[in-house]
């Protein structure tokens, strides 16, 4: 029993990760269609950056409020990365959905090869917060509190956003683009503003799985970033490319097959059966789960 | 300055369009006056919605489109932005009513109000008093009349100068064409319309001028009473009957 | 003679001096370290030719048919895993090897692309890229020390003819090399001038029309997949036998967008662009990494440092300069330069080579059903 309430909340906690790449990757996608690439090199950035802030920024430590000014800084530096990129070079290739794709693969290499050439291929180990590193009784279980900072994280960013595309004219405009973009512009508005605006918000999403991901692995390296986007991908295939709702409910799915495989067959089965699991999901309904924002 | 020969709302000259590797639109001319509704018709693939999209910058354009609003400036439409285009006053009614069928009736409103334009909310509940009732329901659900008011009322909700309007009476039963009709009707004698419309009844209720498209080049215009009288003319321009009713 | 038949003579010529260029002892200072036939210089070389025709592979894919796979690596990981278990886990010879390496590399191409053809677009490139994620976790996990992990596999060479082994021997080495992109080069001139070919081609202009027509395009995809798949399986077996050994960093998704990269680079829908485009890329990776670690880099101060001590990083930076300033590649920049000088005399059916990313633009992402139906995303 102990063994199930543990792989459930670490597998919950892993798909919080995924949630927070993946949501940002698919309100990219359904709004400017661009698979976005670089999406690893933002969370590569951001966790670079929290570690970065937390040895040498002012008033920034490794513990407590000074930790939570790491990654602050850590998320800004992402957020800022993405909206540039967004502004200076997926913008000027307007409506070019293969150049754009074609831009953000260039950027993963070159960003990831860059951010290694700058602090080396060799894992740093990452600062824990105190309370991270301590555990918390669940029903039998000892489990290691990271697991409810990420799956913590992944609901306030769940609630915000889907509260955020509800509520404010920005997330009426992204809704509307996702479905039918050209008729956006048609109403007046200049759509490119909320892609700006989605970029910044997946990047720092991307940036804050970064960070939440170096306090879970214990330490960092520059190609992390690229191999949770695989799984990211995968996540956001299943939950129907372009919904927010559908990329959660995926997440989950994704982390618990994974977590549970990976323990009672074999390390490695779970990381089969996810993609078996967007095998059969593309195959039975190839659009995926659910087909519409929010 | 005389100021006696106003220039006309919207002229095209030369106006190009290629998609995909086809030559759409060969070079169209034309001029929308101020004031009334201007029909623009032709059979279909003729080009009239490639026409009215080349105005709005929907689809890429060569040649010159002009406009010139209420405060007398004229504005070069080709090459700006879609958005940009809109922004001076113009309202567009796709030929598929593009509703957004994942937002409410009432969002579907809020999307469209224009930030330089004042919005007119009681008049447009005025005139639809069922989208009022359905405020709240997704616009994918409605029928396609009602998405046909909704589309509409987008282009009333502001203030406009021309209103593009593609198709509205397409696939409406007889009683909904009379109704949307009869608001178009309304509307222009507010502001200037350019209706593409396929339904000669409807056209000859509302046209003043007429502006026939063929094979992407223009093959008629003049008042369009003078249109509809030449039989002859009608069928050899429309493919159609002048006594028909939908083409 | 007319122009034309003398273009055909080009690839020709091209191979006549590729094949003899093992007898020249020129020095090239800049390009090359040693003379053009010592070991190094002809180590790089053929593994350029090698690249050149996996490049080539892919494009058959991405450039011809319009086929975004991110999962190309996974046929070539195949051929180098599948080849180096026969020889070094089975002892077979090198014949038995390379009829185990053909069955892969036609066997996982359909299997995989049976399934990732059944969707298309994004969806397509999402499939394949998960698949190719699947042969990358499998060859980490080293399943019974079959494939070494992540410290790869080193290759047997008890089994290879004494041909190919050997530091004197890599002249034959590079005749293999020119071999496989010889090889590659006439099936891919074959098959695109096939009936298939044009099937292909119309593919990627308009999948529906094919459909109209009454053809099955999922029919001819399988196809294009399978043959590509298979010779970028040949590609791996070349490899193997180049290198001596099998690395987990072929079957990781970063090669694939090195595929990718050389195939934009030379210009997509071209053959001889694709191939310029996996030469060049190979070459400045091998290169630039020489570059890095020379003590003229390594003395410079950092800001100049950093930058030019990372090949991906430089190859990424031109790929994005290539992606806004040179559209088509190198494929498309020689194609203007020729209209030009020509004064655009003819205007010829068809794309021209090279511009073929243009063309794709339409079609990307439209295979979720429809998810954005109006703007053709
Ligand atoms: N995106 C496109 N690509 C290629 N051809 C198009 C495209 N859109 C429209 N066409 C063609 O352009 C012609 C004119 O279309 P359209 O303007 O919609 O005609 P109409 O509105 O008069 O019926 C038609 O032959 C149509 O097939
Ligand atoms: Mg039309």
């Amino acid at each position: 029993m102990s063994t199930v309430v543990l792989l459930t909340i670490t597998g919950l906690g892993l798909a919080a990760l995924y949630f927070l790449v993946a949501s940002g990757l698919s309100l990219i996608f359904g709004l400017m269609g661009v698979l976005n690439f670089a999406h690893g090199a933002f969370l590569t950035i951001g966790a670079y950056g929290t570690w970065w802030a937390s040895d040498h920024l002012p008033g920034a430590g490794s513990t407590g409020w000074g930790f939570v000014l790491a990654v602050v800084f850590g998320v800004a530096v992402g957020t800022a990365v993405a909206a540039l990129i967004e502004l200076a070079l997926i913008r000027p290739l307007y409506e070019r959905h293969i150049e754009q794709v074609l831009v953000t693969v260039g950027l993963s290499l070159a960003l990831v090869a860059l951010v290694r050439a700058t602090w080396g291929a060799d894992p740093h180990p990452f600062p824990r917060p105190e309370w991270t590193q301590r555990t918390t009784s669940v029903l039998g279980a000892n489990v290691p509190n990271d697991r409810f900072l990420l799956i913590g994280s992944a609901v306030v960013v769940l609630v915000a956003v889907l509260a955020f595309l509800r509520f404010t004219r920005f997330g009426l405009i992204i809704r509307a683009g996702v479905e039918n973009r050209s008729m956006v512009t048609a109403l007046g508005i200049d759509v490119r503003r909320a892609f700006t605006l989605v970029f910044a918000i997946g990047g720092a999403f991307a940036a804050l799985a970064g960070a939440l991901g170096g306090i879970y692995l214990g330490s960092i390296s520059p190609g992390q970033g690229t191999s949770l986007l695989i799984f990211a991908f995968i996540v956001v295939v299943i939950g129907g490319m372009s919904s927010i709702t559908g990329t959660a409910v995926a997440a989950v799915l994704v982390g618990l097959v994974q977590q549970f495989a990976n323990y009672y067959a074999a390390s490695g089965v779970g990381d089969l059966s996810v993609v078996l699991l967007l095998a059969a999901v593309l195959l039975a309904r190839p659009s995926g789960l659910t087909a519409r924002l929010a | 300055m005389s100021g006696t020969v106003t220039p006309p709302l919207l002229r095209m000259s030369d106006v190009h369009v290629r998609l995909s590797g086809s030559h759409i639109l060969q070079g169209v001319d034309l001029t929308v006056r101020r004031g009334g509704v201007t029909a623009l018709l032709g059979r279909n693939g003729a080009g009239k919605t490639t026409t009215v999209k080349a105005v709005l910058g929907l689809v890429p354009s060569t040649g010159t489109i002009e406009f010139t609003g209420s405060d007398g400036r004229n504005q070069r439409l080709s090459g700006r932005r879609t958005h940009e285009i809109v922004r001076h006053g113009i309202g567009y009614a796709p030929e598929d009513r593009e509703v957004f069928g994942g937002l409410t009736v009432a969002e579907n409103l809020t999307l469209a109000e224009r930030r330089n334009s004042p919005h007119h909310h009681d008049r447009v509940y005025e005139l639809f008093p069922e989208l009022k009732q359905r405020s709240r329901q997704l616009a994918g659900t409605l029928s396609g009349g009602q998405q046909q008011m909704v589309a509409i009322a987008r282009l009333l909700l502001n203030d406009n100068q021309l209103l593009l309007i593609d198709e509205p009476t397409k696939g409406l039963a007889p009683l909904l064409v009379a109704e949307v009709a009869e608001v178009l009707a309304r509307a222009a004698e507010e502001v200037t319309i350019l209706l593409v419309e396929q339904n000669l009844t409807v056209v000859r209720r509302m046209a003043d001028d007429a502006i026939v498209v063929d094979q992407g080049r223009i093959a008629w215009s003049g008042p369009a009473p003078e249109l509809m009288a030449d039989a002859d003319r009608t069928r050899e321009l429309l493919g159609v009957a002048t006594t028909g009713g939908h083409a | 003679m007319n122009r034309i038949s003398l273009r055909r003579l080009v690839p020709l010529v091209v191979f006549a001096v590729l094949a003899v260029l093992p007898y020249s002892t020129l020095q090239l200072p800049g390009l090359f370290d040693g003379v053009l036939n010592s070991p190094g210089t002809l180590q790089l070389l053929a593994l350029c030719l090698i690249f050149g025709g996996v490049a080539l592979s892919y494009d058959l894919l991405f450039g011809f048919t319009g086929l975004l796979s991110f999962g190309h690596a996974l046929y070539f990981a195949a051929g180098t895993y599948a080849a180096n278990l026969a020889l070094t886990e089975l002892g077979w010879g090198l014949g038995a090897a390379l009829a185990l390496t053909t069955a892969v590399g036609i066997v996982l191409p359909l299997l995989v692309g049976a399934v990732a053809l059944r969707v298309s677009g994004i969806a397509f490139s999402m499939v394949t890229l998960a698949t190719a994620q699947v042969g990358s976790i499998i060859v980490l996990q080293d399943p019974g020390g079959l494939t070494g992990g992540e410290e790869g596999l080193a290759l047997d060479r008890d089994q290879v003819p004494d041909a190919f082994v050997g530091v004197l021997n890599t002249v034959n080495l590079y005749w293999l090399a020119l071999a496989y992109l010889v090889l590659v080069y006439v099936v891919v001139t074959w098959v695109t001038g096939s009936r298939a070919g044009k099937v292909w081609q119309a593919i990627r202009e308009n999948e529906g029309r094919v459909e109209v027509l009454g053809l099955q395009p999922y029919r001819f995809k399988l196809l294009v997949f399978v043959i590509a798949g298979l010779l970028a399986a040949l590609g791996g077996i070349t490899h193997l036998l180049l290198l001596g050994g099998s690395t987990p960093r072929t079957t990781t998704s970063d090669f694939t967008l090195g595929l990718l990269v050389m195939v934009v680079l030379g210009g997509a829908g071209s053959r001889w662009g694709a191939v310029v485009g996996g030469v060049l890329y190979t070459y400045l990776d091998s290169r630039l990494t020489d570059l890095a670690n020379s003590p003229a880099v390594q003395d410079l101060p950092g800001w100049l440092r950093v930058p030019l001590s990372e090949p991906l990083f430089l190859l990424g930076t031109l790929f994005i300069l290539v992606v806004f300033f040179v559209p088509g590649g190198i494929a498309g920049l020689v194609d203007r330069l020729r209209e030009r000088r020509a004064g655009r005399r003819s205007g010829g059916g068809g794309p021209a080579p090279g511009r073929v990313v243009e063309q794709l633009r339409e079609q990307v992402g439209a295979g979720l059903g429809g998810a954005n139906p109006r703007d053709g995303v």
